[in-house]
């Protein structure tokens, strides 16, 4: 049969309306392809990121804070990676032997837990920070839904309280909050990288995509510190300062060649592993931070002055009779009472009278350039947050008695720093080196600030003040020749110099013939007795001295025969 | 003609076989990489705090006070010592 044929079949229907038909579904399909095109070829970000976003991650790559090391090359500060606990309160919901167990991995009582998940309004809280990363993970194997651990770095110091003040801290997020942490804290920091991975469905990664910033660790730092001679320095010191019932203490010890500081020893100091009770006194690195008025310690500098002028030489003499000297209202004492002095003597016995009549023959700008030139007034630009300037009057105001008192260091103020400094001056024959608180390679140019012939004068002559008919005989170490000078002044109290609290100091280099180092202590408020710069801080000095040549292999330059001490009672006792 | 298509569909196959081979391959080796670099990084941080052990065994004033009290060792006084200078020998 033919059904092409069939009558019933022959349907005749206008032909526009199949064109009609097909021209709806072209332009259906226009419109598909159109969209599509709009959507994979012009405007394809949103699809491209939505796709991405399923397997691409992009992972934080963590830096390490770099290391703090002495000169040696041992560690002062390390960084470990350690975690913190946090929690999303409302999905925390431990069983009664879950939150014992936690508890006590936590070192916390579960009540103490639970009043910290208390607030279910929060999406984040702490649980605990700075947590062994061997603890995190048997807290991560108790498998408790909605707590979570993160990546923080924790700041050790091996070396614990005796680099204390130099070294500082670093906060929660290491980050440096005091000392060298801080003033170096951009070297010392590292720089976290991120790269954008492709991870499988079951999390692993398997293919690295690019590398978004290269993470970069921070670099480690070499100090100038040798934490032998700091060593030595602090446990003397500490010494010292419980002997002599003091408040404080400081010591400083200068490379004199390369101006590198070799230690800082400070008291009262502090854990920096266990900050827990911290107050103000013990954060302060007081050799930098805090100015004292010197006393004695500066009558070197006007006799170098007046010597430098050609106005006396070291075996002038200055009439010393009656003992004192009087200048407008005010009058000036010797402790001890003599005649005449050579100009030599009056550094060996330390007499106001003779350094004030030195100094008042000199005119009050020239003293003023050489505190100035020696470093007084100007911090010693180490960097190192909070250093101190002193106080250094503009010498326009000075009166006449505050010229003669400044000569043997009262009216001016200085930080044990800036008084090792001034004092390398004489035993590298007049240069002042910069200072520096990193290790140093090649030594940097000094500047000249007094003469070669000058500074071995008053070498000489701080050499006689530390022999036994001089103001520190205690300050003697055996097999070398040392020089330096003693400083004992009343301490300022609102203005008026209190008559029981005083500041005792040494200021000295051996070996004398070729001046390797530069040691300054200062006692503050000894209160046993005592207080003497040549019986407090000298000894002090010698031991520290003593110790740290032989740590540095310096050899000896002096007589091997026992050190000769003044009998009890017959000290040449300091003007005060 | 037809004998080049198949041989062509042959060839295009193994291709494509040799490609997903060396894909997985690649992340295999990808992923014992990353193995690696995790424990270079672990090793890394053990090393820091061996270093940090290595330092609190050797605070000085420790290694003092274990020489000092217990092996009782102490600096020679002056009079025990011997300054040998280095001219002196070569004369």
């Amino acid at each position: 049969m033919n059904f092409a044929a069939s009558p019933v079949l022959a349907l005749t229907l206008p032909t526009w309306r199949s064109r009609l038909l097909l021209y709806v579904f072209m332009a259906c399909f226009a419109l598909l392809l159109g969209r599509a095109v709009y959507l994979q070829g012009l405007n394809n970000d949103f699809l491209q990121a939505k796709g991405e976003s399923r397997y691409s991650r992009v992972i934080e790559i963590p830096a390490n804070r770099g290391r703090i090391l002495d000169r040696n090359g041992e560690a002062l500060a390390i960084s470990t990676p350690v975690k913190s606990i946090w929690a999303i309160p409302g999905e925390v919901h431990p069983s009664e032997r879950q939150l014992a167990r936690l508890g006590a991995l936590l070192e916390m009582s579960p009540r103490e837990i639970e009043r910290r998940l208390a607030d279910t309004g929060r999406d984040f809280v702490f649980l605990k920070r700075q947590i062994p990363p061997e603890v995190a993970e048997r807290i991560a194997g108790l498998h408790i839904p909605g707590l979570f651990e993160n990546r923080e770095y924790r700041r050790y110091y091996p070396s614990g309280e005796v680099t204390a003040q130099v070294l500082g801290f670093t906060g929660a997020d290491d980050i440096g909050q005091e000392g060298v942490e801080l003033a170096f804290q951009d070297g010392l920091a590292g720089k976290p990288g991120s790269r954008r991975v492709i991870k499988d469905r079951l999390g692993q990664t398997v293919e690295d995509v690019e590398s978004i910033k290269a993470a970069q660790d921070g670099h480690d730092l070499a100090l100038a510190l040798d934490v032998r001679i700091q060593n030595l320095a602090y446990s003397q010191l500490k010494a010292a300062v419980a002997q002599h019932r003091a408040k404080a203490g400081g010591v400083v010890v200068l490379d004199v060649d390369t101006g590198e500081l070799l230690a800082l020893a400070n008291f009262p100091t502090y854990n920096p592993n266990n900050r827990n009770k911290l107050a103000g006194a013990q954060l302060r690195n007081r050799t930098l931070t805090d100015t004292f008025e010197p006393g004695s310690t500066l009558k070197p500098f006007t006799v170098a002055l007046a010597l430098e002028g050609g106005r006396v030489r070291p075996d002038s003499v200055i009439q010393i009779a009656p003992g004192s000297l009087s200048i407008g209202a005010a009058t000036i004492h010797d402790a001890h009472f003599e005649r005449s002095l050579t100009v030599a003597q009056v550094i060996q016995k330390s007499s106001n009278v003779g350094a004030a009549k030195i100094a008042l023959a000199l005119s009050a700008e020239s003293m003023w350039e050489m505190f100035r030139d020696v470093g007084f007034g100007t911090a010693p630009g180490l960097g190192f947050p909070g250093e101190a300037a002193g106080k250094l009057r503009p010498y326009r105001s000075w009166r006449p008695i505050e010229q003669a008192t400044m000569s043997y260091g009262h009216g001016i103020s200085v930080s044990l720093v800036q008084l090792a400094r001034a004092y390398s001056v004489f035993a590298r024959d007049g240069e002042l080196v910069p200072l520096s608180m990193l290790h140093v390679d090649i030594p940097p140019a000094a500047r000249r600030v007094m003469a070669v012939r000058t500074a071995a004068a008053v070498r000489a002559m701080l050499e006689m003040a530390v022999n036994r008919s001089g103001t520190a005989p205690r300050a003697q170490i055996m097999g070398y020749r040392v020089a330096g000078k003693t400083g004992t002044a009343h301490k300022q109290e609102n203005g008026n110099y209190a008559a029981d609290k005083y500041v005792a100091s040494f200021v000295g280099f051996a070996p004398a013939s070729h001046p390797r180092l530069v040691i300054a202590v200062m006692i503050d408020e000894p209160s046993a007795g005592r207080y003497y710069g040549g019986t407090v801080a000298a000894p002090v000095f010698a031991q520290v001295m003593a110790g740290a040549l032989r740590v540095l292999d310096v050899p000896p330059d002096g007589p091997m025969r026992p050190i000769e001490l003044p009998p009890e009672g017959e000290e040449v006792k300091e003007s005060v | 003609m037809t004998r080049l298509n198949l041989l062509l569909v042959v060839v295009l196959t193994a291709c494509a076989l040799g490609l997903v081979t060396s894909q997985h391959r690649a992340r295999t080796l990808f992923g014992e990489l990353e193995q690696e670099q995790e424990r270079s990084r672990q090793l890394g941080v053990e090393y820091g705090q061996l270093q940090l052990e290595a330092s609190t065994w050797a605070v000085h004033a420790r290694v003092e006070r274990i020489a000092s009290r217990q092996l009782h060792m102490r600096v020679p006084d002056a009079k025990r010592l011997q300054i040998v200078r280095p001219q002196e020998t070569a004369k």
